[in-house]
């Protein structure tokens, strides 16, 4: 693979909310098929850049170019607001850490999987309803809770639907906001094997922003460690896990407790 | 006229008029499209048809002949207030008959008798946001009409036809007017949806307290939303009116005593009374 064929490109990315925090200096490149992990404390600027990816937040200064469907190369925030909110339900996926933003908790969990759909142009109900069922079976939820709220649902089964509703459209880019935070473990390691049979199964790529090193080593191929709105180093994910070479990701990789 | 010295024709002021009447032009130019408009401050309560009555004194001349309907009723306080209203204000002729009529403001009903190219049909609109209760925020509204985007009201629909079966919602029914904006038909059963499609009459809709115009202009396409395989249908009880005999109109269900005894009469009364007079002719 030549590094031309990158599906996202990000050069020099900077945001300053102003009083100093943000992100600054950020520049990477994510190749089809790759799960990047983003890690680094709170605050350190791990969701920013990640809304930043979504198109949540304009930066103050970089480009993020993203290779379409069709080949072609578009800077994210040089398009118009049509097409981006168009890529936004089609080709991107973005998987918030509390499945309250991202899913419509007044809207059965069949309406929740059907609405990329919907919003796409689809206007057959069998097929958008086949669907649902379809992917609510791929998340392991029963098919008899299709027609439920997902008010009603435990948060690992909301977590799960959320997943579902962003990769019915089937989604190139996928990006997660700490999936498996607010969890219990048992759901939590649920959750990540569905994930890592997905993320398998579909050929996609992932950046995915955890605190959590066990995840990221479960699911990421290469590591980002973020430190104060920086990238202080990078690497795949063995390497910087085992072999740390900043001080402070020696000190992340310490500080995790051993069960 | 008595009693009204010092006011103008029709109660607005001509600026007025003129504000209304380009956007009025706006909202024919823009098919469906709400056009934001100064709204006055009318001798009426707010939903009682301050925005109908505003869009009618606009367009009426000294010639023409107005109708008002309430549900389809000529002879209920809101139709009968409206239409002395402007029998005082701008002195022009009433009737309560569809087809004499030039100007037809009406509320939550399109006569029964078919309308034609001079006439203007003016709707009063409470609520002229049809995504208003699936996206609070009207800039995001806004943006989503500029940006074509519905699909969260075709998961409305969805919804109804996972939990009820059947698209459930029988009044003001979503439409999406040539092949463009979504609007709201105001509270229209939906047996009325229908009509609007390539009406040869002018269809302005005034909405009062959110100060907004829109209209179909004639002979526009008209589509009511729905699914591929659940298209739009409309109901009906599957009873003649019991005074005029029609079972192609729209009907009132009238309960008559506390015993369960009901029946089932024309919404439209000049429809109703005209058949009856027919039917009594005949005899």
């Amino acid at each position: 693979m030549t590094r031309d064929d990158a599906l996202l490109s990000v050069r020099d990315l900077a945001l300053d909310y102003g009083n100093g925090r943000g992100v600054r200096d950020v520049s990477f490149r994510l190749w089809p098929g790759e799960v990047l992990g983003i890690v680094g404390e709170s605050g350190s600027g791990k969701t920013t850049l990640l809304k930043l990816l979504g198109g949540q937040l304009a930066p103050d200064a970089g480009t993020i170019h993203y290779r379409m469907a069709g080949g072609d190369m578009v800077d994210l925030n040089d398009l118009s607001e049509a097409r981006r909110r168009h890529l936004g339900r089609t080709e991107l996926a973005f998987v918030h850490q509390n499945p309250r933003d991202g899913l419509r908790l007044a809207v059965t969990a069949g309406g929740n999987v059907g609405e990329r759909l919907m919003a796409d142009g689809a206007r057959h109900y069998g097929r958008i309803r086949a669907a649902a069922l379809d992917w609510l079976e791929r998340v392991e939820i029963e098919a008899g809770r299709v027609d439920d709220r997902p008010t009603t649902f435990s948060g690992g089964m909301q977590q799960r639907l959320q997943i579902a509703r962003n990769l019915v459209s089937g989604p190139r880019l996928v990006l997660m906001d700490e999936p498996t935070g607010g969890l219990d473990v048992s759901v939590q390691a649920r959750l990540l094997d569905l994930l890592r049979g997905l993320v398998a199964d579909l050929g996609l790529t992932v950046v995915i922003v955890t605190h959590d090193l066990g995840v990221a080593r479960l699911l990421a191929h290469r590591l980002m460690v973020m430190q104060g709105g920086r990238v202080i180093e990078s690497g795949l994910t063995d390497q910087v896990l085992d072999d740390p070479r900043e001080p402070y990701t020696q000190l992340l990789v310490s500080s995790v407790l051993a069960a | 006229m008595s009693g009204t010295e010092g006011y103008n024709f029709a109660y607005l002021d001509e600026q007025t008029k003129r504000m209304i009447r380009r956007a009025i032009l706006k909202a024919v130019a823009v098919p469906g499209y709400q056009v934001p408009f100064a709204s006055r401050e009318m001798p009426l309560p707010y939903g009682w048809g301050t925005g109908g009555i505003q869009v009618t004194a606009s367009v009426l001349g000294a010639d023409d002949t107005l109708k008002v309907i309430d549900q389809g009723a000529d002879d209920t306080t809101n139709a009968v207030s409206i239409r002395r209203f402007f029998a005082r204000t701008a002195g022009v002729a009433t009737t309560t008959r569809t087809a004499e009529a030039t100007v037809i403001q009406t509320r939550h009903r399109v006569p029964e008798t078919p309308l034609t190219g001079d006439q203007i049909l003016v709707y009063q609109v409470p609520i002229p946001e049809p995504l208003r209760w699936l996206e609070p925020r009207e800039a995001e509204t806004r943006a989503l009409h500029a940006l074509g985007d519905y699909g969260v009201m075709q998961v409305e629909l969805y919804e109804d036809i996972a939990i009820h079966g059947k698209i459930k919602r029988s009044y003001d029914y979503p439409v999406e007017v040539a092949d463009r904006y979504m609007m709201s038909p105001s509270p229209i059963p939906k047996f009325d949806n229908p009509k609007l499609s390539d009406c040869p009459a002018l269809q302005l809709f005034g909405a009062g307290r959110e100060k907004r115009i829109y209209a179909i202009p004639p002979h526009t396409p008209v589509r009511s939303l729905d699914f591929e395989d659940h298209p739009f249908d409309i109901d009906h009880p599957g009873t003649p009116c019991a005074l005029c005999g029609d079972t192609e109109s729209f009907l009132d269900e009238i309960v008559t005593d506390d015993k369960g005894g009901r029946m089932f009469v024309c919404s439209d009364t000049d429809h109703c009374a005209e058949r009856q007079a027919e039917a009594g002719h005949d005899a």
